[in-house]
């Protein structure tokens, strides 16, 4: 946010200080590689998690009232209090003997959206850009995606091809625009896409009073249902739909982008350093431009998930805090797109399980918020994560081959890896 | 922050530079307003209340016809930005004022437009200014806490939390002692402990302060959403009836009509919040400390040659703004209603963030960027009420509208500190 940061396409240092040094040995490439430290990261604010819903366990806090005449009680009762919630939650987003896999399928089709505005976020990412707008850039991308899919009546096929062309246009303009002012004016991105995003809300929400929106003979905001034409086939007996797959294809188009093309090279580019790019003949204001339109158009697919695939219908609420989720979904995936891909299948798990545990365990859905944040607080400090378990002694113990204090790497996004 | 890019601001400074963008944009403004509120205008009258009841003396209502009203505005704009292009003629900038009265121009205008078209042509202009104060109270609490973290050089999206943070204790530790004073205490030691989550991460473990402040917002979010559930739904009489902080009267300057009721009977967090903008801008712009914080923001290397502890300074600052924004957010548990409920703060961390930058970073600025957005955002009730042509999403989205264009340097020139959000490592 700062006059240097003016220039288009700056670099957030994301992970500052995961990538500073490269590791040797297979005790520290373990230790200090960023895969521990993820699963570690999962860990920790799982346990959190699980101290958090214990202390407000109403069994747990009788027996610490006689703590000390019978502790086996209390361990008992605050194991079981942590525990549950991740059984239901694991029964409800996975497998049950019940069900048996079913559950899965629910948390595939919760991964959709993600997957996508987490792709689009994290392409963004990986360009130096805070795409926080990935909220507005769903719901522009499910209005016009819903006016397609309920207004327009065309022949099989065509009909939902031009449903999913309308909603990645949609949210392509919306991040477009934000990428237009911030290589034309330099206008920090961050700011432009909280703001886009309540301008898009609010735009919503006049659009479902109005009469091309609203369903007729209805007073609440709900638009018309799509026509059967403009929605994406479905698995018989669950909510999994073909827009997964659109998921799976995003992301291996994202990996090609990012790998294999020669924008792809840009974005990295400039993400890297600005200004080396630009005295290497990148033009910076057209990939700013380029890449928020194509992180636009990502989360325009997660806003046609939504509505060709999992509500058929635009609501108000359409886009629930999908836009949100997306950002910690990119941020746990390091921002590449296979790794994206993983955090969406993993949040997706919590969201779809949170609803079974809330009504086997009566633990509020609101945990997922606290884990999904902790989870992704923690990963974004590697030394924290690695002293809680007494890993940075351990590597301190060798002769250090890397500067006391690690610089904050502006190219943390662009290094890690080159995709997958 | 929306400085323009330094090859886009390339117009050259040695030959003496005509400065077009606010001439335009002011005719622009000002023809378009002369035709939309003047001859498009209604041919009802509009009634502004002035006096309320309990004022010492009443003043009669202001009547004023729609079209007309909305013609001779709209001229004397048109007049300001022909001022304006002379000016630019002759190769001299547009003086300060001429934007500010231009836009007091536009507001009545727009005002006299809505309501003379509405079902109901008659407002309250009293209830509509000392609602927006009202309005306006978290959201200066807000931009406040964001003034003193972003002019230390670290940039704040978790005001939000600190908001909804200071909301929630607010109203359980004053729902568990019986006395809001207490709440209020704690409302600052919550958005205070928020900064602190805050200041470690990005401070010390020099996290991209961004990613800190988004993923705070949703832990905030999600630890008090899940108390709230689990423990004060449990027993809502215990831990969610915190009762109000009373409004304090003081007599005979309450009841002078308008400014009484908007400074003189306010509730303790209204007037703490006059108090806050004044040390704030005092502390910052007067004193010693202010000039050593503002150097931290601006270039911390210098700051750090000189001797003054950068980082340590950024901690104070993070932690401070904490304590002002939490007690911002027991605004709204203990004055604007006496519950909480989840995301009772609504996304007016993020308005109070626009507050920062419409306000260039300096308190004052922020205080009247502040009531603006709560102005918007009275209008916006009322006009739903008294029934109007405009959209009631129209007008709750302009504050966004017009930070954009504020960030995009179209008014006027807001610049950040220039080590804001720069992580400070020292060698």
């Amino acid at each position: 946010m700062s006059q240097s940061e003016l220039s288009p396409g700056s670099p957030p240092p994301i992970h500052a200080n995961t990538i500073d040094e490269k590791p040797h040995g297979t005790w520290e490439r373990i230790t200090r590689g960023p895969g521990l430290v993820s699963v570690l990261a999962v860990f920790v604010a799982l346990v959190l998690g699980g101290l958090l819903i214990a202390a407000t366990d109403p069994k747990v806090a009788t027996t610490a009232g006689y703590l000390f005449s019978r502790p086996s009680d209390f361990f008992q009762a605050l194991w079981a209090a942590g525990t549950d919630s991740y059984v239901s939650l694991f029964q409800g987003s996975i497998y049950n003997s019940r069900q048996g896999f079913e559950p899965f399928l629910e948390t595939l089709t919760v991964s959709t959206p993600l997957i996508c505005a987490g792709l689009g976020v994290a392409l963004a990412f990986r360009a130096g850009l805070f795409n926080i707008g990935a909220q507005g850039q769903i719901i522009i991308g499910a209005v016009m995606a819903s006016y397609a899919g309920f207004a327009w009546h065309l022949p099989i096929g065509l009909h939902l091809l031009l449903v999913i062309l309308m909603g990645v246009v949609g949210g392509a303009v919306w991040g477009g625009l934000v990428g237009l002012l911030k290589a034309r004016t330099g206008a920090h991105e961050v700011i432009l896409t909280i703001m886009f995003n309540y301008v898009a809300l609010y735009f919503l929400d006049f659009l479902l009073n109005t009469e091309a929106f609203q369903r007729p003979g209805e007073s609440n905001p709900i638009s018309p249902v799509m026509d059967p034409s403009a929605v994406f086939p479905a698995l018989p007996g669950s909510r999994l739909h073909l827009g997964f797959v659109m998921a799976i294809a995003l992301t291996l188009l994202v990996s090609w982008i990012l790998k294999r093309s020669t924008i792809g090279f840009e974005f990295r580019a400039v993400g890297a350093n600005p200004a080396a790019a630009r005295t290497a003949g990148v033009n910076v204001a057209r990939s700013t431009i380029l890449v928020m339109a194509l992180a636009g158009a990502l989360a325009g697919a997660a806003g046609v998930a939504q509505v060709a695939g999992t509500e058929k219908v635009l609501t108000a609420g359409i886009a629930a805090s999908l836009g949100f989720d997306a950002i910690t979904v990119a941020l746990l995936g390091r921002s590449t797109p296979w790794g994206t891909f993983l955090a969406g299948l993993l949040f997706g798990a919590f969201r779809a399980g949170a609803v079974t545990m809330q009504i086997s365990t009566g633990t509020p859905i609101d945990i997922v918020l606290v884990v999904q944040s902790l989870i992704v607080l923690f990963i974004a400090a590697p030394p924290l994560v690695r002293a809680m378990f007494g890993l940075n002694r351990k590597a301190k113990s060798r002769p250090p081959t890397k500067p006391k204090h690690a610089a904050p790497a502006p190219a943390a996004p662009a290094s890690q890896g080159g995709g997958a | 922050m929306s400085a323009p890019a330094p090859t886009l601001s390339a117009t050259s400074p040695v030959l003496a530079p005509v400065a077009w963008k606010t001439p335009i944009m002011l005719s622009a403004i000002g023809l378009l307003s002369l035709v939309f509120f003047g001859f498009n205008g209604s041919d009802q009258s509009a009634t502004f209340g002035i006096s309320t009841g309990g004022d010492v003396f009443t003043l009669p209502d202001l009547v004023v016809p729609g079209i007309a009203t909305g013609i001779v505005l709209g001229l004397g704009m048109c007049v300001l930005a022909g001022y304006s292009i002379f000016l630019a003629r002759e190769h001299r900038p547009t003086p300060g004022w001429v934007p500010v009265v231009f836009a007091a121009l536009f507001i009545f205008a727009f005002l006299v437009w809505v309501v003379s078209g509405a079902r109901t042509p008659q407002i309250s202009l009293a209830g509509l200014i000392a609602g927006s104060v009202t309005l306006a109270v978290p959201l200066v609490f807000g931009s406040l806490s964001g003034v003193l973290c972003e002019r230390a050089g670290v940039v704040n999206i978790a005001i939000e939390g600190q908001l909804l943070g200071g909301a929630f204790s607010a109203a359980i530790i004053a729902s568990v002692t019986g006395s809001p004073m207490l709440g209020l205490l704690a409302a600052a030691v919550a958005g205070a402990l928020v900064s602190v989550v805050l200041a470690i991460f990005s401070i010390k473990y020099v996290v991209n302060q961004i990613i800190v402040g988004v993923v705070l917002n949703v832990l905030v979010s999600g630890i008090t959403g899940f108390l709230f559930t689990t423990v004060m739904q449990s027993d809502p009489e215990l831990y969610n009836s915190p009762g109000r902080l009373s409004v304090i009267e003081i007599p005979v300057l309450s009841a002078i009509p308008v400014i009484g009721p908007i400074l003189f009977r306010q509730s303790i967090v209204g007037y703490l919040m006059y108090i806050a903008v004044a040390a704030v801008w005092i502390g910052l712009f007067k004193t010693r400390w202010g000039l050593r914080v503002r150097a931290v923001g601006e270039h911390p290397k210098a700051a750090d040659t000189l001797g003054i502890k950068v980082n340590t300074t950024r901690f104070v600052n993070v932690v401070l703004g904490g304590a002002i924004a939490g007690i911002g957010g027991s605004f709204f548990t203990l004055v604007a209603i006496d519950s909480f409920t989840k995301e009772i703060s609504g996304g007016r961390g993020f308005i109070a963030l626009a507050a920062v930058i419409f306000g260039r970073w300096n308190p004052i600025g922020a205080f009247f960027a502040a009531l603006l957005f709560g102005f918007a955002d009275n209008l916006q009730s009322i006009l739903t009420i008294i029934g109007t042509p405009v959209p009631s999403q129209f007008m709750a989205m302009l504050p966004y509208v017009v930070t954009v264009f504020a960030v995009a340097g179209l008014v006027g020139k807001s610049r950040a500190p220039a080590a804001d959000g720069e992580p400070y490592v020292k060698g």
